[in-house]
């Protein structure tokens, strides 16, 4: 089993729900990304969502594209993503990393290159969030073959025909897009996607995580009543990109606990 | 399959095109599909879109023998495709027309585009006041300062245009910036997308609306000439102008097709726009297709005179043109495109768009290399009055 496998089996067994905090890698510095990650983890996250930085980041808002921006500017490439996690896997071998970004960085350097280095820098998982099962024929297999779960996305607009042919190519979880919009939205409606969630578990056996609109203790709880896991990547960003030099680590720790509270909270 | 049968059911062009786009798009653009295949077999609505095209626009767009240009350059006989001639002064038009009748047939009453050089920003805000449709257009905004005038037609027009100030600030930001539109309005809004590029079924219902262009083309030429051109040149940014001139003659295997990208301050400067004469494949803006991107995969700055061809990709339709062998692409730099600028405003008293002057120049090139009696006809795909200022400015004028 994989280590997000693993992951959520010992989670369910506890009777708890995952979090999963998202952070750009190489925002705000190039140097602050491990030891964020190490935080991160200290603090209660399950796994690591990691994102890697594109220019044209088009699916995500201003918050995670300004971010995208920052890491550019600092020179952080898929290749020092790589590099950035397999220090991370020196002092840590139990959390899992999930990669998430598009498609070009990955094409350009090659799937199947990609999977093989990805693989031996402890990578876990891979969401190529532009590149939906219709065009993934091929990637999710090699992918898989390098024990690489791929994720995918489901949405609001997901047809209930749908759901099946995109769990016939997902591993690892499903990542529930709780809203129509980009990344940073806001107004979440925890009815509707409780709603979507039971069908989508009709066809789909995989956890389920949510993300989208989740910021803040309150919000973190009630996602985390609904569904396995709890995403939580704009709010956490705006932290890092509000925090006065050299308070970037301590505000995210302030709020990752504080997202942790709220997740365990929907366990009692 | 046969050149002219693609793109297949999913949208690709061999390797080419796709549907590479977030899990929230993908509902809408299934639906924009399935309600073009049947708009497409309705007669009523090719009818209500030929109808649009002669008495709104103005079609057929006439060709005309540039025979001062001709001599000038001494060589082949050039002709022009005169889509600078259609209402709003481009190609662009045709697109936005059969686009509004789709999303009017879908009950969408919001309509959005991404314009670079504002063409195809005024064709739509045109449309959607013809139509009745709120309008609004996403322009980078160093694409909003260098083209004044088109922001103020497309205000006047009664659309909404919304500056957008990140990555470069053109075309391909306020791409991204359309597309986030539309991923939060999806049920609301249809996508008036600009050019024969973008995820399935764009690149294919661009290039529909386009071939009007070629059509005509192929039942002008043999009246004019008495037989079709020897070269056919347009040139190319996203690449709809020259699809929908190309398309029509991919079975007429005599005739060269040449698309003509920006090369900026020259190819070999790195400031350009020449995505098939030195990208590489990848995968931006929902389809694969030869991209401008650095040694990570990320996506270049691209650089020309002419906001129209200052785009990062191209079509998926072209590359694939470009690769087995149909079609020739080349690229000509900003001084060569003034150049030819200014030859057909003195020599024919037509003020060419600067994206057509890159056409124009190419021809400039290949006439001398030709005989008399040979034809080069060239896609004049939009008027050059919203680039006088442009022009003014590397001349050192002050307007």
């Amino acid at each position: 089993m994989s280590r997000i496998g693993q992951t959520f089996t010992a989670l369910k067994a506890q009777n708890r729900k995952a979090l999963i905090p998202f952070i750009t890698a190489g925002d705000p510095g190039k140097g602050l990304t491990v030891p964020l990650m190490h935080m991160l983890v200290e603090e209660g996250a399950d796994i690591i969502e990691l994102g890697v930085p594109f220019s044209d980041p088009m699916a995500d808002g201003p918050v995670i594209q300004r971010a995208s921006e920052r890491a550019l500017a600092n020179k952080v490439g898929l290749k020092d993503v790589l590099a950035m996690t397999a220090e991370f896997r020196k002092t840590n071998t139990t959390t899992p990393v999930v990669l998430m970004g598009y498609a070009n960085p990955v094409e350009h350097m090659g799937y199947e290159a990609f999977a093989q280095a990805a693989k031996a820098a402890g990578v876990d998982g891979v969401l190529t969030v532009d590149v939906p099962p219709e065009e993934s024929a091929g990637v999710s297999d090699v992918f898989k073959a390098h024990g690489l779960d791929p994720i995918f996305l489901l949405s609001p607009t997901t047809p209930e025909s749908r759901v099946e042919q995109v769990a016939a190519v997902a591993g690892g979880f499903i990542y529930y897009v709780s809203l129509k919009g980009v990344t940073g939205s806001a107004n979440l409606d925890t009815g509707e996607v409780a709603r979507k969630l039971a069908m989508v578990r009709k066809h789909c056996d995989l956890p389920v995580g949510v993300g989208f609109g989740i910021r803040d203790a309150a919000t973190a709880e009630a996602v985390a009543r609904i569904a396995d896991a709890v995403v939580v990547g704009s709010r956490i960003i705006s932290e890092i990109e509000t925090a006065p030099d050299g308070e970037c680590v301590q505000r995210v720790r302030h709020l990752v606990a504080e997202l942790r509270r709220g997740v365990d909270a929907a366990s009692k | 399959m046969k050149l002219t049968d693609l793109p297949d059911s999913r949208g690709h062009f061999g390797p080419y095109g796709g549907i590479f786009v977030a899990e929230t798009l993908i509902s809408a653009l299934d639906e924009l599909r399935i309600e073009y295949d049947r708009a497409r077999q309705d007669p009523a609505f090719m009818a209500e879109f030929e109808y649009e095209l002669k008495h709104y626009v103005g079609r057929p767009s006439p060709v005309y023998h540039a025979k001062r240009l001709s001599e000038q350059y001494g060589g082949a006989q050039i002709y022009l495709k005169r889509e600078d001639l259609n209402h709003t002064g481009a190609h662009k038009i045709n697109n936005t027309i059969g686009q509004a009748l789709l999303a009017r047939r879908m009950g969408k009453k919001r309509v959005i585009a991404e314009t670079g050089a504002g063409q195809h920003g005024v064709a739509s805000a045109t449309v959607a006041a013809r139509y009745g449709m709120e309008c609004m257009v996403y322009m980078g905004a160093e694409d909003v300062a260098r083209q004044a005038p088109n922001v103020f037609r497309m205000k006047l027009l009664g659309a909404t245009v919304v500056p957008v100030s990140s990555g470069s600030k053109t075309l391909k930001d306020a791409l991204n910036e359309a597309m986030r539109d539309w991923v939060t309005n999806v049920e609301s809004t249809f996508y008036i997308l600009g050019t024969a590029a973008g995820p399935h079924p764009y690149p294919m219902l661009v290039r529909d609306f386009q071939c009007v262009i070629g059509r005509e083309c192929i039942e002008q030429m043999p009246e004019l000439t008495g037989r079709q051109p020897d070269v056919v040149i347009a040139c190319v940014g996203g690449g709809s102008n020259a699809i929908g001139i190309f398309h029509p003659y991919i079975p007429h295997e005599n005739v060269r097709l040449i698309g003509v990208e920006a090369g900026g301050a020259g190819v070999g400067s790195g400031k350009h726009a020449a995505t098939l004469t030195a990208g590489t494949p990848g995968v931006l803006h929902g389809f694969r297709s030869y991209l401008m991107q650095d040694e990570n995969g990320q996506i270049i700055e691209t650089h020309s005179i002419s906001a129209g061809l200052d785009y990062p990709g191209v079509g998926p339709e072209h590359s694939y043109l470009k690769d087995v062998g149909r079609a020739e692409y080349v690229a000509i730099d900003d001084d060569e495109a003034l150049a030819a600028f200014h030859d057909l405003c003195r020599f024919e008293g037509i003020i060419p768009a600067l994206e057509s002057s890159h056409a124009v120049a190419h021809a400039k090139k290949l006439a001398p290399t030709m005989k008399k009696d040979q034809i080069i006809l060239v896609n004049l795909s939009g008027r050059g009055d919203k680039d006088i200022n442009t022009v003014a400015k590397v001349s050192g004028i002050t307007l």
